[in-house]
């Protein structure tokens, strides 16, 4: 009896306690509900010194933009970083749990984490749940043996490439890549070619939008440039705003003070004696 | 008929200057019949960080009930209160762990953290966060609340102007919805106190 009443945090990984409940809800006929997707459109290119990778930031919910600035390149490593596309708490879930195994790694190897390293936990995890954990991954670091970029499918399978783009937008940015990659791109033409790419999946796919996010990383350095192109800013806003004159009815107020906290001194030796 | 829309809620949260507010309907229905008229959809975690839960009425009871007592956890073993980013993380794990059968719930999660620094951020029913500087809507009326919110806003608002604002954001709302309303609870929080009201709506 106690046991039961107990409940202790769960050690980790997967609990499928609703899912008897949650079935038993379908089948009387009411909808499962639809979770938050990044339409998305993520793109990576390796050029001379390294690797640039590009996102959008819009996610949504169905038809509705949720998010219109969410950030969809996640940090796996300080010289590894992973766009994620698809289901948005799957994608962030699975970089964030891979990123805490590379650094328990790092602790216990005492070198840089490689990308292949970050790869293979990555497909195994996928794998391993069949596609339902539904994350398709754009990943690029360099590490001691050189820049790498590779894609990663909800599956498990995985490509290595020199230039990739994943999500709904992957098909306009690949357009703009395979017109102008050519090997050995400078920086500033990287990043000026990563930012087309994701510009033509802004403007063109509906399932990405507002603003372009690029990483660069090289050789013991990365440069997170958040925001680094506005393109869709917001023209429409009044400039009086709205003013509410009549007030609002309101049937109760309750207020209360917030507790000052209490400073405790040490040393009173009053209630020895 | 979707789960979400089994039991009816409207949600949302918004950042002020140093303050932030957020605000709920009070309807709790059983798809088109309505039960009650006062049903408490924001729940207070600590003085400066409250949880808004939309969704299925007994998953949001049940996760509140969850919640509560892994901060009591935390609080007995850390002597202080869960920072607001920190309680997202923990509500987005919580229903992370549950992401083949999960719970029907979208949180809404509002608080001061460091230095009194306003917090908001919505997730999605399996925890992907969405943290946002202006803000966060969430339930069956969260369409018209998107469009009232983004007309509506104006960032650096006082708690008073942002009283209104809100209040004006979510009656609007819910009177598009036939799921939720019959009244408004709000509650603004600054620093130095919480005032909780109770709005008057269309009781329709």
């Amino acid at each position: 009896m106690i046991r039961e009443a107990m409940e202790m945090p769960p050690k980790g990984g997967f609990s499928f306690d609703l899912c008897k409940r949650n079935d038993m809800l379908v089948k009387k006929g009411l909808k499962e509900p639809s979770f938050l997707k990044t339409g998305t459109t993520i793109v990576g290119l390796i050029f001379k010194d390294g690797v640039i990778l590009g996102a959008d930031t819009r996610a949504t919910e169905g038809p509705i933009v949720a998010d219109k600035n969410c950030e969809k390149i996640h940090y796996m490593a300080p010289n590894i970083y992973c766009c994620g596309a698809g289901t948005a708490a799957d994608t962030e879930a699975v970089t964030d749990m891979v990123s805490s195994q590379l650094k328990l790694h790092r602790y216990h190897t005492g070198r840089e984490s490689r990308v292949v390293t970050a790869l293979s936990l990555l497909k195994s995890h996928l794998f391993s749940y069949q596609g339902y954990v539904s994350a398709a991954l754009v990943l690029g670091g360099v590490d001691v043996t050189g820049p790498h970029l590779h894609t990663i499918y909800p599956h498990g399978s995985t490509d290595t490439l020199p230039f990739a783009t994943m999500g709904s937008g992957s098909l306009a940015a690949m357009a703009v890549f395979e017109s102008k990659y050519r090997e050995g791109l400078t920086r500033d033409e990287g990043v000026k070619l990563v930012s087309e790419a994701i510009c033509s999946g802004i403007f063109n796919d509906l399932g990405s939008g507002s603003n372009v996010d690029i990483c660069v990383i090289t050789q013991g350095e990365k440069e997170y440039l958040r925001n680094h192109m506005l393109p869709n800013p917001r023209t429409y806003i009044s400039e009086k705003g709205y003013s509410f004159s009549k007030k609002t009815e309101v049937l109760r107020t309750k207020i209360t003070p917030l507790r000052e906290m209490v400073e405790v001194i040490e040393g009173g030796d009053a209630m020895e004696e | 008929m979707s789960i979400f829309e089994y039991n009816g809620c409207a949600l949302v949260a918004m950042v002020g200057k140093n303050c932030f507010a957020i605000a709920s309907d009070r309807r709790l229905g059983v798809q088109l019949q309505t039960i009650a008229t006062d049903f408490q959809k924001i729940y207070k975690i600590h003085e400066k960080l409250f949880i808004g839960l939309s969704g299925l009425a007994t998953d949001a009871q049940t996760l509140y009930q969850r919640l509560v007592f892994r901060h009591k956890l935390y609080e007995l073993r850390e002597e202080r209160d869960m920072k607001p980013e920190t309680f997202a993380s923990l509500v987005s794990a919580l229903l992370y762990e549950k992401r083949f059968g999960p719970y029907f719930c979208q949180p809404v999660i509002a608080g001061l953290g460091d230095e009194d620094k306003p917090f908001i951020c919505t997730m999605d029913s399996i925890g992907a966060k969405e943290l946002a500087k202006d803000f966060v809507v969430a339930g069956t009326a969260s369409e018209s609340l998107y469009g009232a919110c983004e007309s509506m806003f104006k960032p650096d608002m006082e708690p008073e102007e942002l009283f209104e604002t809100i209040s004006q954001a979510l009656l609007s709302s819910v009177d598009r919805d036939c799921l939720s309303g019959w009244g408004g609870h709000v509650y603004v929080v600054t620093p130095t106190e919480v005032t909780e009201r109770i709005l008057k709506g269309r009781m329709d």
